[in-house]
């Protein structure tokens, strides 16, 4: 195959990456927008293949077979619920691919003198192989967490930026020692060690309610370590197509940290958002208290509301009460209860969770609506159920100035007729700060595990 | 066009085209996107059928694997998502 023909190929997966990724503006358009995209993944990888003459075939195919097995598997066999570590997971097999494909590229320049000679030094494999291994390395972490194999707190131990300002030093010292004539493979180990721990160092002090911002950016740090390899071999494709997904999560992680009102920053120095486990006082010290209420009470409030609008948060995610709010929403529309769904950006671990979670369902996405599409509804709803949700309804973000989450736009819970909290105990959200609409007196509190309450509240309508 | 100018251009492209996207789709952008970032499939490709390329060889072998991986579970897990979602489009 003429070199010319391949890189006309190259272009045209690239035109269909760009063609796909734009189908995703609508659910509609989304579904052909990903099969196009996959077509042009499986045009480059053939040019590829005929470009190389499938020179050893046992280890091209093989590879693409075994991979390939192993990815079908995993995408086959995974919940819905376990979404997010899954989207990690991949997130770190493409880094840790692009600093190998790296490595292999200095290695062979370098081994053969010939090469070596032509080819000027350039950074550019360094980069790829130092992007790469911490999207690697962060992607485990961030898998770790979210399938709740390691605790989904902040992890902080003393000495952190000491340690974090040391291991830049050495990786600048390794990269350098390369180009003096260090041993390669050593330096070449040593660089992907450090950057491994880099990635750890990252992430691991990140907290639960912060995870949405943190797999965004590991996303955009996927598609630079791709873009980074493609200067490292000069192909185009990989230029445009690590751009692509470079600027798209750069995009979501902005959009998650607009979100909740913080900065990039902020985020990273971590110590925010674990999943709390202290109780939280039944009684503030002005003497108001919690009013909490039965299924059946609710079931009342529900049956005879006009509008009830449910607000999903993490909480419904780990009770995977996710069918049975669908059904009780069903079973309120039969009874001619207007009923929509707020998700706010960053409700769950990821962007988009909740969204993804309640499609399982067989939720209509539209009745899916977004803080803005919804805020100014709330005033006219007669009861909205808030369901494993509580900072992101938090009144204070709107005027304590004291509490962490000043300034985070909210869902206007409060504005509405009546509040339920389904909750599993008083415990408080990421933040540890009191939610205050807990004592007003149209709020009452529904306790237990959220798929059990709104069990209960189907019977309970079903029998009003 | 150097390669610089296909990075800053596709850059803009990827902003321009995604900032649209509407936070229902936010996840399947994520793991659909994911999934292009695996086009570093084909330089594992080239590493891995590199003929008695010696250490650089496997590498490329390795890197193949964790790539494919990548492209073949991140566009199927995508596909499962959005089949979701179609489902409701057509109800």
């Amino acid at each position: 195959m003429p070199a010319g023909l391949i890189e006309g190929i190259y272009l045209f997966s690239a035109i269909l990456f760009i063609a796909g990724l734009k189908r995703l503006q609508s659910p509609v358009t989304a579904r052909t927008g990903n099969q196009i995209a996959a077509l042009g993944m499986l045009l480059a990888v053939i040019a590829t293949l005929f470009a190389q003459k499938i020179l050893t075939p046992v280890e091209m195919i093989g590879g693409l077979a075994v991979g390939g097995l192993i990815g079908a598997v995993m995408a086959k066999r995974v919940q819905m619920t376990a979404m997010p570590e899954l989207v990690a997971a991949f997130n770190g097999f493409g880094g840790l691919a692009s600093a190998l494909v790296a490595a292999a590229e200095i290695v062979r320049v370098v081994l053969s003198r010939e090469i070596a000679a032509e080819v000027p030094p350039s950074a550019f494999p360094y980069i790829s192989i130092l992007v790469g291994m911490v999207t690697f390395s962060g992607s485990l972490i961030a898998f770790l967490k979210l399938s709740g194999k390691m605790t989904g707190n902040p992890v902080e131990f003393p000495g952190r930026y000491p340690v974090l300002i040391i291991g830049t030093a050495l990786i600048i010292a390794s990269i350098v020692w390369i180009f003096f004539g260090g041993d390669l493979i050593l330096c070449l180990l040593m660089l992907a060690a450090l950057a491994f721990i880099f990635g750890i160092l990252i992430v691991l002090p990140i907290g639960g309610a912060d995870m949405p911002v943190i797999v965004a950016f590991l996303n955009a740090l996927s598609g630079l370590a791709a873009a980074a390899t493609g200067f490292v071999l000069s192909n185009s494709v990989l230029i445009i197509s690590g751009a692509l997904v470079g600027a798209s999560g750069m995009m979501l992680t902005n959009t998650m940290c607009v979100a909740m009102n913080r900065k990039f920053w902020q985020i990273m120095v971590g110590g925010f958002g674990g999943d709390s486990q202290e109780e939280g006082a039944g009684k503030l010290a002005d003497g108001r208290t919690i009013i909490s209420t039965t299924p059946d009470d609710t079931a009342i409030m529900l049956s005879y509301a006009r509008k009830v609008i449910i607000v999903p948060g993490y909480g419904l995610a780990v009770a995977q009460a996710q069918h049975q709010v669908r059904e009780l929403a069903d079973v309120l529309q039969e009874k001619g209860v207007e009923v929509k769904y707020a998700v706010h950006p960053v409700a769950g671990r990821m962007p988009g969770h909740m969204n993804v979670l309640l499609a399982e369902a067989n939720v209509p996405y539209d009745s899916l609506f977004e803080m803005d599409e919804i805020n100014h509804e709330f005033e006219s709803t007669d009861v909205v159920l808030v369901i494993g949700a509580n900072d992101v309804v938090n009144p204070a973000a709107r005027h304590d100035r004291s509490s962490p989450i000043y300034g985070m736009p909210i869902l206007n819970v409060d504005q509405a007729r009546a509040v339920v909290f389904l909750k599993r105990s008083m415990r408080p959200g990421y933040s540890g700060v009191p939610n205050l609409l807990f004592f007003e007196p149209n709020t009452r509190m529904l306790f237990g595990d959220a798929k059990d309450s709104v069990s209960e509240l189907i019977t309970e309508v079903k029998a009003v | 066009m150097t390669p610089y100018t296909f990075f800053i251009l596709a850059m803009f492209v990827g902003r321009e085209v995604l900032s649209k996207v509407p936070q229902t789709l936010h996840t399947p952008l994520m793991s659909g996107s994911n999934a292009i970032s695996g086009i570093t499939i084909i330089g594992a490709l080239m590493s891995a059928g590199m003929v008695g390329g010696g250490w650089a060889k496997w590498l490329g072998v390795a890197a193949l694997i964790a790539a494919t991986i990548n492209v073949v579970g991140g566009f199927m897990v995508t596909g499962r998502m959005l089949e979701m979602f179609k489902k409701k489009a057509e109800d």
